[in-house]
């Protein structure tokens, strides 16, 4: 009977200590999903700033000026312009 | 030693009052009373405050802020975006700063250091000391951690596109609420709901556990809309080019795309750059195309001319006779300046004959008229959801004379915005039906709308305005190599305290390709006062412009052959006005 007794405190304690380390176990995981649901906020606000910044580059403008100034580009006259009939 | 039992101790065999034996028993049951009591007290009647003392040791509460949705134009170019940026605020109590830091901190912020003593000097708690910083800047201020100096996150709306597409998206406060445009139109869609959640915090502020969401956020929906920012970007170069060769005081431009209804493009000018809007002027913030009422003039020829054919009184080639070039109507006289004798039907909109449609106008009854112009959406806004989105004036027909109906057929008597006018010309892009104006991208057209013409009626007004840009008609100018055009000028007189003074109105409309219409460009521009004043000659050549670089655009196919046009050797019909 004591031996019985024995094998359930025992038992009883290991199972306290489980749960003991699967809270702390899952609150650790727990922070490193913040940290990387953090991240994933910083790298969208990032993402929104590279599209911000994309768009300022190429903006028509932009385009424009340096397509008629530095690369000496320019609208064809009517006469310079073929129309190619693509395949029906 | 001697050992004496508890039982036989000589001290319990003496007797003792039986009181004492009472005190103590009342002694020790009146003690565990009161620990009964207390712990009754607290565990049943403060419970709840001292479990929300505990909690607050441990939970916060977090605010997790949504973002407001982008602006993307048809093909996904982003048109606004808002990024967060940290404002600098200060408890003015707290902050004590030494000159030295004060220096460093207004050179930090760009900002005067007398300025920034003044702020920090406020008896106010709380002062916001500079708003809306790039976040590196932020980043220095934190690093000096100067004491009563605190910062927070803010969002800020970038508009990449700037003056191009300003009166079109509007813009937002500094708190990210739409204040204008597309930006107030469609706010509710736009605007993020921030949510908060409590957490467990553990010792170094790192949250451990999730305990519930209050709210939870969400973030703005972004808005697709109809607008093509390559189409735009042109109709903004064309229209400032015509601005300043005309020495005009203001000009719109609208393109829509007959298939669908969308608003491909919307130009203002003067603009402004919703980046910057420190040096702001009302001027400036007119979204003109859909605030600002005209009287259209001959651009409205061609509806009374439409009806005409409609009702079956006229035919394509009837034969009407505009000579002496006088109508007198009671008291009052319609003029042609040129002698166009007898002309057709065709030719009175090709050579823009007043008394010729006066004529046609006033044989149709004023009810049938009225209901056209209702159907046409002339008198009533469109409901797009602008801010400032005004009708024009379309009188009740009951109250009109018969030289107001008259003067009303070539547009005056009556006025429109330019959005309106465009729009009630895609009755003769399409097959003689109106279909509702769409800012977002529309992915599945409606195939018919509302029928106001008969599709044959609108297939011979097409015709008629293909002859206003061939040589003998008021607008050579508006023709695009490879297309065939159809439009029709405007050239009116502004009204300036209820008379008409020597200040003009020119304006052009019109539809390509001819064949099988793809596009509307509407253009109109106030108080030209260079060379020439004439919508042919002021209007049409913006709209050639940016027609032809739309279509080109768009791809679309050409239905005339691609040779260079000789039209500036046939002079081009001056404009009745």
């Amino acid at each position: 009977m004591a031996r019985f007794n024995a094998v359930l405190v025992l038992i009883a304690v290991a199972c306290a200590l489980s749960a003991v380390t699967s809270t702390h176990r899952a609150r650790k995981l727990f922070t490193e999903l913040e940290r990387e649901q953090n991240r994933m906020r910083e790298l969208e606000v990032e993402w929104g700033q590279l599209q911000l910044e994309q768009s300022t580059w190429a903006a028509h403008a932009r385009v424009e000026k340096i397509a008629r100034e530095r690369l000496g580009m320019k609208t064809p006259a009517p006469g310079q312009i073929v129309v190619v009939e693509g395949p029906k | 030693m001697k050992f004496v039992k508890f039982a036989s101790s000589p001290v319990l065999s003496q007797p003792l009052p039986a009181w004492r034996t009472r005190l103590v028993l009342f002694a020790l049951l009146a003690a565990f009373a009161a620990l009964v009591g207390r712990s009754l007290y607290l565990q049943v009647f403060q419970n709840d405050f001292l479990r929300q003392k505990g909690e607050s040791r441990y939970e916060r509460t977090i605010e997790i802020t949504a973002t407001r949705g982008r602006i993307v134009d048809r093909h996904g170019d982003m048109l606004a975006v808002s990024t967060p940026v940290k404002s600098i605020w200060a408890i003015p109590e707290d902050a004590r700063l030494t000159p030295h830091d004060a220096r460093q901190l207004a050179q930090l912020l760009e900002m005067d250091v007398r300025e920034l003593n003044a702020k920090l000097a406020s008896d106010r708690d709380f002062v916001f000391v500079k708003r809306q910083l790039p976040p590196d800047v932020a980043e220095k201020v934190a690093a000096l951690h100067l004491p009563g100096i605190h910062e927070q996150v803010e969002y800020r709306r970038f508009y990449p596109a700037g003056e191009v597409v300003a009166h079109m998206l509007g813009f937002t406060g500094v708190d990210d609420a739409g204040q204008e445009g597309v930006e107030l139109a469609l706010n509710g869609q736009l605007a993020g709901k921030p949510g908060s959640r409590r957490v467990i915090k553990d010792r170094r502020g790192e949250i451990v556990e999730d305990v519930e969401s209050i709210h939870t956020p969400q973030d703005g929906k972004d808005v697709v809309l109809a607008l093509d920012g390559k189409i735009q970007y042109l109709a903004y170069t064309s229209l400032k080019q015509a601005i300043v060769e005309n020495r005009a005081k203001a000009g719109s431009i609208v393109v829509l795309d007959a298939k669908s209804g969308e608003v491909l493009a919307l130009m203002n000018w003067p603009t402004y750059n919703p980046n910057n809007r420190t040096h702001l002027v009302g001027a400036q913030l007119r979204n003109r195309a859909f605030t600002d009422t005209f009287e259209p003039g001959s651009t409205m020829k061609p509806f009374t001319a439409a009806l005409a054919l409609e009702k079956g009184a006229y035919r394509f080639d009837t034969q009407i006779q505009t000579a002496p070039g006088r109508l007198s109507i009671g008291p009052a006289t319609i003029s042609d300046t040129h002698m166009n004798g007898l002309i057709t039907v065709a030719q009175v909109i090709q050579k823009s004959s007043n008394v010729g449609i006066s004529k046609i106008a006033l044989s149709l009854p004023s009810a049938e008229l009225w209901k056209m112009y209702d159907e046409l959406g002339l008198g009533n806004p469109l409901h797009l959801g602008f801010p400032g989105e005004v009708g024009g004036r379309l009188r009740p027909y009951k109250s009109w004379r018969p030289i107001e109906q008259a003067t009303m057929s070539f547009g005056h008597g009556l006025s429109v915005t330019l959005i309106q006018l465009a729009r009630a010309y895609l009755a003769f892009a399409r097959d003689g039906d109106l279909i509702p104006l769409s800012l977002e991208r529309v992915d599945a057209p409606p195939l018919t709308g509302k029928p106001v013409y008969s599709a044959q009626t609108a297939h011979e007004v097409r015709t008629m305005l293909e002859m206003v840009v061939q040589p003998g008609g008021t607008a050579p100018k508006a023709q695009i190599p490879g297309y065939r055009v159809a439009g029709k000028t405007g050239t009116a007189h502004k009204v300036d305290g209820g008379i008409y003074v020597d200040k003009y109105v020119a304006s052009f409309v019109g539809f390509a390709p001819a064949s099988d219409p793809r596009l509307v460009v509407a253009v109109m521009i106030d108080e030209p006062s260079g060379k020439s004043y004439y919508g042919g000659d002021v209007a049409a050549p913006v709209f050639a412009q940016v027609m032809a670089g739309s279509l080109r655009t768009l791809g679309v196919p050409t239905d005339a052959p691609l040779k260079p046009l000789q039209v500036a050797d046939a002079p081009a019909a001056k404009e009745e006005m």
